[in-house]
């Protein structure tokens, strides 16, 4: 079998994985549904890498990014080795899956890996499907910087995920977060960005100024955050890869909340004038202002739909901090939220399907979801501050802060999948709140 | 607001405690006092211990009790009497509330006190306003008696120091 058979996938460059959610077989093909009920996780096999010497090392770490996305999901059990009858063999060559069946593995994946003469790392890789006997889908081929092995193992595990779901993973993303320290009544904090699993930590900000509540934009290249540099909050756009910063209109009125637009062009915020907060857009254009919302309540906290026509806020117009849609161009508001208890930071899914929140009850802090017209509300999280869930690409999975409670509190930034599974904390080089997780990186 | 200058704040709150009540029940216990004997009444550690430079409110709630509004007629004839002043009216919120809605509590708070010393007569070009949200807790532990403590407006002197 000739490379031809594999879709090249070079990081930076535009992907041909779709090739890999092509149909794969007549029957039923391998599949996890996911649903709400409690799962087995998929048994897999990953032998090793086939590495040429100079790529051993890479190849290894390679592997083990996979491992460790795929079994962290939740949805896969990586079985371990030594269970192994033999290895992987060839990619381009049909492997015996009686080795695999026997071990119960429902689907292998092959991999070989190389130096390219230009220093890149090379690694292609084919999902078979053990029971049904044929390959799922077509192989790929990653090629990165030896510097980037990591994102190499994130795309492998994304076009696993897709094969075996049908739906895209969310493993080569990134987490945009407010790195904390120092004592809680005089927190130090820094706008910090990190592959999605705590990998390659980096800061944007140095700390001098108090920061607050970064969102990645929909093409994950800019973030917009609050600052106080200037002794208010005022909303910040920044570029992730340059740093270069630059406050978001020189109105007077304290800015914050802020979100992009589904397609990058417009910031939705709130501007607190004298006491009351309504919501406003701006066209990153133009930097023109559209009022949006006109109450004496307090509004803020927008988020918009995935198709942009509508926005979930918070507004404690009705007496009490809870959850309104209206149309991304104002008007009247619709309230969703009706269960006991305060909501606020609502969050559409990318899928359109739910809105996340956090509820406030009875002394207690929730992360939860309900649709998006307010029904089937359902609790995911309980501690004594759950707080700021943001949604994974894919619109599966939550991260959210959790704060917990005295003079040595500190936040820490947890993950959970959107039915409840699966909670888990994420590791940041310290303490870390106001999570935001980015797009698939392309 | 350096150590030594909290314990002072603490002592001539104690004083003032007894008269305009614009602490809450969980103020600070009476230390002593003397220290505050020679303070002069134009200084910013004046208005700080002795008029008192904050007021408090329930949760979740910006509305100006009796004793919050004694306190803020003092520091408008203080502010009146010391024009050369100009300044921050600081709004904070307890832990007990997402970010984003503390923000918008802590500038309804804000603006709250700042309103009412405008009512007052102090001209509206001398005070700027300004939201902490919750980020900027004076009291640490994790119950009522910290958070009624750090739902707060903070009346801060532009050139005087920051709490």
């Amino acid at each position: 079998m000739a490379l031809k058979h594999f879709a090249a996938a070079a990081l930076g460059a535009v992907l041909a994985l779709g090739l890999f959610a092509a149909p794969v077989a007549a029957q039923a093909p391998l599949r996890i549904v996911i649903t709400e009920g409690v799962i087995e996780p998929m048994p897999i096999a990953l032998p090793r890498i086939q590495a040429s010497p100079d790529a051993a090392v890479l190849a290894e770490e390679v592997r083990n990014v996979v491992i460790s996305d795929l079994s962290g999901s939740g949805l896969f059990r990586i079985i371990d080795e030594a269970a192994y009858l033999s290895d992987g063999g060839s990619v381009d060559a049909r492997p015996n899956l009686d080795n695999w069946r026997v071990i119960n593995a429902e689907a292998l994946g092959v991999s070989d890996a190389a130096l390219d003469p230009d220093g890149r790392l090379a690694v292609r890789f084919q999902l078979w499907d053990v029971f049904q006997g044929g390959p799922l889908g077509d192989g790929i081929i990653v090629r990165a910087a030896p510097g980037d092995a990591r994102r190499i193992g994130h795309k492998i595990a994304d076009a696993i995920h897709l094969a075996l779901t049908g739906e895209p993973g969310y493993f080569d993303s990134r987490l945009a977060f407010v790195a904390e320290s120092g004592p809680k009544g005089d927190r130090t904090k820094r706008i910090a960005v990190m592959d999605y699993d705590g990998a390659n930590v980096r800061y944007l900000t140095d700390g001098r100024a108090l920061v607050l509540t970064p969102r990645f934009s929909p093409q994950g290249d800019r973030i917009v955050y609050i600052s106080y540099a200037t002794g208010e909050p005022k909303v910040v756009i920044q570029d992730v890869g340059s740093g270069a910063s630059e406050v978001l209109g020189a109105f007077p009125a304290m800015s914050f909340a802020p979100r992009f637009s589904p397609d990058g062009s417009r910031v939705i915020m709130s501007l607190a004038d004298g006491g009351n907060t309504d919501l406003y857009e701006m066209s990153l254009a133009t930097r023109q202002l559209r009022r949006l919302t006109s109450g004496p309540g307090i509004e803020t906290a927008p988020s918009y739909s995935p198709d942009g026509t509508q926005v979930v806020f918070e507004s404690d117009a009705g007496g009490s901090q809870q959850l309104y849609v209206m149309s991304a161009s104002g008007g009247p508001a619709t309230r969703i939220s009706f269960g006991e208890g305060r909501y606020g930071t609502p969050v559409w899914s990318p899928r359109g399907d739910l809105i996340a929140f956090t509820k406030i009850l009875s002394g207690r802090f929730h992360v939860g979801v309900m649709r998006a017209d307010g029904s089937n509300e359902r609790l995911l999280t309980a501690s004594f501050l759950d707080e700021a869930p943001t949604w994974s690409p894919n619109g599966r999975v939550l991260k959210f802060f959790r704060e917990t409670p005295g003079p040595q509190g500190a936040p820490a930034v947890w993950r959970v999948d959107a039915n409840g599974r699966n909670l888990r904390r994420v590791p940041t080089p310290g303490a870390a709140s106001d999570p935001s997780w980015s797009p698939l990186l392309p | 607001m350096t150590l030594s200058g909290r314990f002072a704040a603490l002592a001539f709150a104690a004083l003032l405690a007894a008269c305009s009540q614009t602490q809450p029940e969980e103020a600070a216990p009476p230390t002593d006092a003397s220290a505050g004997a020679t303070l002069d009444p134009a200084s910013v550690a004046f208005f700080q211990s002795r008029i008192g430079d904050k007021v408090f409110f329930a949760t979740d709630s910006a509305l100006l009790d009796a004793s919050a509004q004694a306190t803020l007629r003092a520091q408008a004839g203080w502010l009146i009497a010391n024009p050369a002043r100009s300044a921050v009216v600081e709004g904070h919120a307890d832990e007990r509330g997402t970010r984003d809605y503390n923000l918008a509590l802590g500038a309804r708070r804000a603006s709250a006190v700042r309103n009412f010393l405008v009512g007052e007569g102090v001209p509206a070009g001398r005070l700027r306003s300004v939201t902490f949200g919750k980020e900027r807790p004076e009291s640490l532990c994790s119950n009522e008696s910290c958070w009624s403590l750090n739902r707060r407006g903070v009346t801060v002197m532009a050139d005087g120091p920051t709490s």
